[in-house]
């Protein structure tokens, strides 16, 4: 880490937690949009189904920019470490939103059909494992949470990656013909994990 | 089914009609798209007319027909069906059309005729789902019926919706509804008929077939691989935090009318 701050940096007027508070909140606007659409019926034919879908792709989205943070700083320089959880707590939050709509919306919590989804079709399996890796993730990241686990707490969070991955799997086997979205996601996910192997003397060639 | 409007034909129809908007905005129609929205949206580039229909195989009269010859000859009636997609939703749909039989006994099927292959549209630079390569079906896309499945008075060839001429999102200018069966047996913008012989190779079951069988019959108790065939979401009911879901029904419904076509036959291998 450089210890002579950047000359182009500004200070920013608001304190680093109200700056993680606040794009937290701002990166909220498309589920509220969603949500408002739906209500208004503007969302189309299948308005649940839409936020289901568009819940997710935002949970991967928020996943990989979260995983993405720590190469960003290595490689491009760019130093966005104050807002990697913000940015794990909103791939939580989407996921979230994702499962609700999915079990409460779509299936109307009939815990029957739910078990057989879960159990029988890999998709879903994946689904859920990557679920309950972000809420542990989730619910270990605050500042006690951290100091109480010491060491353990970053081991833990390495468990993003394998997250990471059963999301590529849950979203790329989703659908009922390979797609091409997954594919591209997949790809700048496993770039992204990879760039994490490079070895520590090569990167400051870099 | 509980509604008691009749159709033309004389058998009961189902439930009131899916909102005309959202049977043509909520599609599948993988040559312009994976989204339900896509064809709608992307369907702009394809222009369905002038069309013409071959009739071809073992028939005793081939012929190639213009579509305003098909329409002339069979005339139009209205059929309100259950429409149930293997993805588990549904919508009931005024179709417009006539029987596929009446085309079929004009071609005369010879004898030892025992399967209907259909063929639809293969036109990539006017449809955008065709020009996937890896990440799409095999083009065109190829259907196909037992000769009894296809002679069967509710098997319709439809060349409208709601009152008006097929649009384009719809399978334009004229498409396969096999009633009882799942969506995608319906195959869209027919350019061929083909009597044959043998079963013929159907799209889907080409691309997965543990997960599309040639018969694809709606049955609530043969499982998609990915998901259940139990019950099925309404589309155009519900609301945004709840669904509208009701039982599936076997043959969709259509149980009294088809259940004869598959006696002795195991639906759990024959799916």
């Amino acid at each position: 880490m450089s210890s002579i701050p950047s000359p182009r940096r500004r200070r920013s007027r608001f304190s680093p937690v109200t700056r993680q508070v606040l794009l937290y909140l701002f990166f909220l606007l498309p589920a509220a949009m969603d949500i408002a659409q739906g209500m208004a019926g503007t969302l189309g034919p299948n308005p649940t189904s839409a936020c289901l879908h568009d819940f997710g792709r935002y949970a991967f989205r928020f996943l990989l920019v979260s995983l993405a943070v720590t190469p960003l700083k290595r490689f491009v320089g760019v130093d966005i470490m104050l807002y990697r959880r913000p940015l794990g707590l909103l791939a939580f939050t989407y996921a979230a939103l994702h499962v609700f709509f999915y079990v409460v919306v779509a299936r109307h919590l009939d815990t029957h059909i739910l078990w057989q989804d879960f159990s029988s079709r890999p998709f879903l399996t994946f689904g859920v494992l990557t679920f309950l890796i972000l809420a542990a993730l989730a619910s270990t990241s605050t500042r006690r949470a951290i100091r109480a686990l010491g060491r353990k707490w970053a081991p833990l969070h390495k468990l993003a990656y394998l997250a990471m991955i059963f999301a590529c799997i849950h979203y790329s086997i989703a659908f009922k013909t390979w797609h091409v979205e997954p594919f591209i996601y997949t790809v700048i996910a496993i770039c992204v994990l990879a760039l994490r192997m490079v070895p520590r003397s090569a990167r400051r060639k870099v | 089914a509980t509604g008691t409007a009749q159709n033309a034909s004389g058998w009961p129809a189902p439930e009131k009609p899916t909102p005309q908007n959202d049977v043509t905005h909520y599609n599948n129609f993988y040559e312009f798209g994976t989204d339900k929205g896509d064809p709608a949206e992307l369907s702009g580039a394809f222009k369905p007319l002038p069309w013409s229909v071959q009739i071809d195989g073992l028939v005793d009269n081939p012929r190639t027909w213009a579509l305003e010859d098909l329409l002339k000859q069979f005339g139009q009636e209205e059929r309100l069906y259950r429409m149930r997609c293997v993805e588990a939703w549904s919508m009931v749909i005024p179709w417009n059309g006539f029987s596929l039989a009446a085309l079929l006994k004009a071609a005369a099927p010879k004898m030892g005729a025992r399967y209907v292959a259909f063929t639809s549209v293969l036109r990539p630079s006017e449809m955008p789902g065709q020009r996937r390569g890896l990440f799409a079906l095999k083009w065109p896309y190829v259907e196909g019926l037992r000769l009894d499945e296809a002679m069967h008075p509710l098997t319709l060839l439809a060349t409208g919706v709601y009152g008006e001429t097929l649009p384009t999102q719809n399978g334009a200018p004229i498409r396969l509804v096999v009633p009882w069966k799942y969506g995608f047996k319906g195959i869209k913008s027919i350019t061929r008929i083909t009597v044959t012989d043998r079963q013929p190779p159907t799209s889907w079951n080409l691309m997965a077939p543990e997960e599309y069988g040639f018969y694809a019959n709606v049955n609530p108790a043969v499982d998609h691989p990915r998901w259940s065939q139990a019950s099925e979401q309404i589309i155009g009911e519900g609301s945004l935090f709840r669904t509208a879901r009701k039982p599936t029904q076997l043959f969709n419904g259509y149980a009294e009318q088809v259940a004869d076509l598959y006696q002795g036959m195991d639906l759990r291998k024959d799916f």
